[in-house]
């Protein structure tokens, strides 16, 4: 699986100038997949998108897009992505048509191949009926959609989407999460947003981003499993993850990162049993908190400010 | 690719009704000037039938003219070049151009021939009007000519300097005022090097209008030439490497 992740980003890190907007950051995304990238404003995650679509360089790290490594080889890997930013990057002077043409030439997209992947782009985009009105003329919703075709009409096995649906009003949303999630059914997208139920409604796996780190990383049945419960515990000196599963009321133990673990459970909660062996074998728990099937708790609950709650 | 960004370049910058404003404006300045001269000329013409080796209407009508057009067009070529990247940071539209799989000189080189285009238009333009003098007189083709490469040459620098101010700034009030003022400093250069002893030649050597003047008479000396592309390659290179920061900033 590793092998074939069409996109692959290992420890980047982005500074500006002292300020650290990504930090240390890595995961993949797998042919096919429609992955939410979550977080609160100012988290990292349009920086992210920029770096993985090449529009800003990063401090350390690498990503790579189909095998190719988005600063040694920019053609190659900008070829495989379609990209749409925070703020369409539409010419409101154009028409709807010459736009996209534009667009399918500067992706080098075959002369002869550019009036099918027009009307195809026009079709999925709902924009059969406006491609002769300029763009400046045409609702936010259009114009976002606009911005979408621009991202696919080369058919990239990738689409980017930096919060799509910002600005939209609520049937627009509808259409344009309709549109994503068709989208994924031959390509793999990555979504940033900070709107919940979208990600619960269209995407495959969901990743949560707070201050550049990543806090979370599960596929979406993970959350839909709501008879499961499970708590989330932190360890300063963790056992093998062996002992864990060997405690009793355990079903499985699943590790997040080195220090922080889900401990699954059906019945009765082995809560009391982790804390109790915890101080005998001395594991050093300082963190636990069950683990709710809401994506919401979940988002808040990883990206809420607990030193300031301290303080 | 480069020709794509070009071609929609152009088309976008005819859009507006800036540059027909421009090429209008420019048309009606010079055809007054171009009348003015043709008038004097004939006031002079009498004058100058006795004398030896007389200049002819090449050398006091069509030099003069071209020499006008140089100086206002140093002041109206800022404002075709302000928009040019200015714009597109401000919209935030050169996401496009980054993000497809091209080179950033692609995108400058593109974005300087798409100027290029104007400015040829602009100069055969201009160039009409002493062509229209065949009808009565003999021309000298060859300074024609050397006229006509000259006027291209001395634009395409100003885009290139106007291009690089341009993609330095999102506002594009900054970049026209920037681009003229670098263009006047480039022009009135040599007046300082006239006081100056010794670094005399240095400086004057830098002045952009100076290399035009001996075109003007028909001296075609391959020097002024290399002096051209050197300052529209160094100023595209520098506008390169400008948009390649920025992505490290």
């Amino acid at each position: 699986m590793e092998s074939a992740a069409l996109i692959k980003v290992e420890n980047l890190s982005r500074y500006y100038q002292n300020n650290c907007a990504i930090d240390d950051l890595s995961f993949t995304l797998n042919p096919g997949e429609v992955l939410g990238f979550l977080g609160p404003n100012g988290a990292g995650k349009s920086t992210t998108m920029q770096i993985i679509s090449g529009n800003l360089a990063p401090s350390e790290g690498q990503v790579s897009i189909g095998g190719f490594d988005i600063i040694d080889s920019p053609r190659e890997a900008k070829q495989l992505i379609g990209y749409l930013p925070e703020h369409p990057p539409i010419y409101h002077q154009a028409s709807v048509d010459e736009y996209l043409k534009y667009c399918a030439q500067l992706r080098r997209v075959a002369r002869s191949a550019i009036a099918g992947a027009l009307e195809q782009v026009k079709l999925d985009c709902g924009l059969s009926d406006v491609g002769h009105r300029l763009i400046g003329n045409l609702s936010k919703g259009f114009q976002q959609r606009v911005g979408i075709a621009q991202a696919i009409i080369h058919n990239p096995p990738v689409v980017i989407l930096d919060e799509p649906t910002v600005g939209l009003d609520p049937i627009q949303i509808r259409e344009i999460r309709k549109l994503i999630k068709s989208l994924g059914h031959e390509r793999s997208v990555i979504l940033s947003t900070h709107i919940l139920p979208e990600v619960q409604a269209i995407c495959d796996r969901v990743q949560i981003i707070r201050a550049g780190k990543l806090v979370y990383n599960a596929p979406i049945e993970a959350l839909d499993q709501g008879n499961e419960q499970a708590i989330t515990i932190a360890l300063k000196n963790p056992p093998d993850i062996e002992d864990l599963r060997k405690i009793s009321l355990v079903d499985a133990v699943e590790s997040v990162d080195s220090n922080h673990f889900h401990v699954f459970f059906s019945a009765e909660s082995p809560a009391e049993t982790i804390v109790q062996q915890s101080v005998r074998k001395q594991w050093g728990l300082y963190e636990m908190v069950p683990r709710k099937a809401s994506l919401e708790d979940l988002f808040i609950e990883l990206t809420h400010d607990h030193e300031a709650d301290k303080r | 690719m480069i020709l794509t960004i070009a071609r929609y370049e152009i088309r976008s910058m005819f859009l507006s009704p800036l540059p027909w404003i421009i090429l209008a404006v420019v048309q009606i300045l010079l055809g007054y000037i171009f009348l003015a001269q043709v008038d004097s000329f004939f006031i002079l013409q009498p004058r100058l039938l006795g004398l030896e080796n007389t200049p002819g209407v090449t050398d006091l009508v069509i030099a003069p003219l071209f020499q006008l057009a140089a100086i206002i067009l140093l002041m109206i070529m800022p404002l075709v070049t302000m928009r040019s990247i200015a714009e597109e940071k401000r919209n935030r539209t050169l996401t496009l151009l980054i993000s497809s799989p091209l080179n950033m000189s692609d995108i400058v080189l593109g974005k300087f021939l798409g100027l290029l285009l104007f400015v040829l238009i602009l100069v055969s333009l201009l160039m009409l009007m002493p062509l229209s003098l065949y009808v009565g007189t003999e021309l000298d083709t060859g300074k024609l000519f050397s006229i006509y490469i000259s006027m291209l040459l001395l634009l395409s620098s100003f885009a290139a300097i106007g291009l690089y101010l341009s993609s330095l700034t999102e506002n594009q009030t900054i970049a026209a005022v920037s681009t003229f003022g670098a263009l006047l400093m480039l022009w009135i250069i040599d007046w300082a090097g006239e006081s100056i002893n010794g670094g005399q030649s240095v400086i004057s050597y830098l002045s952009l209008l100076q290399h035009q003047q001996k075109m003007m008479e028909g001296v075609f000396d391959s020097s002024d030439v290399a002096y051209y592309l050197l300052i529209i390659v160094g100023f595209l290179v520098l506008t390169i490497r400008q948009l390649d920061r920025e992505r490290l900033l």
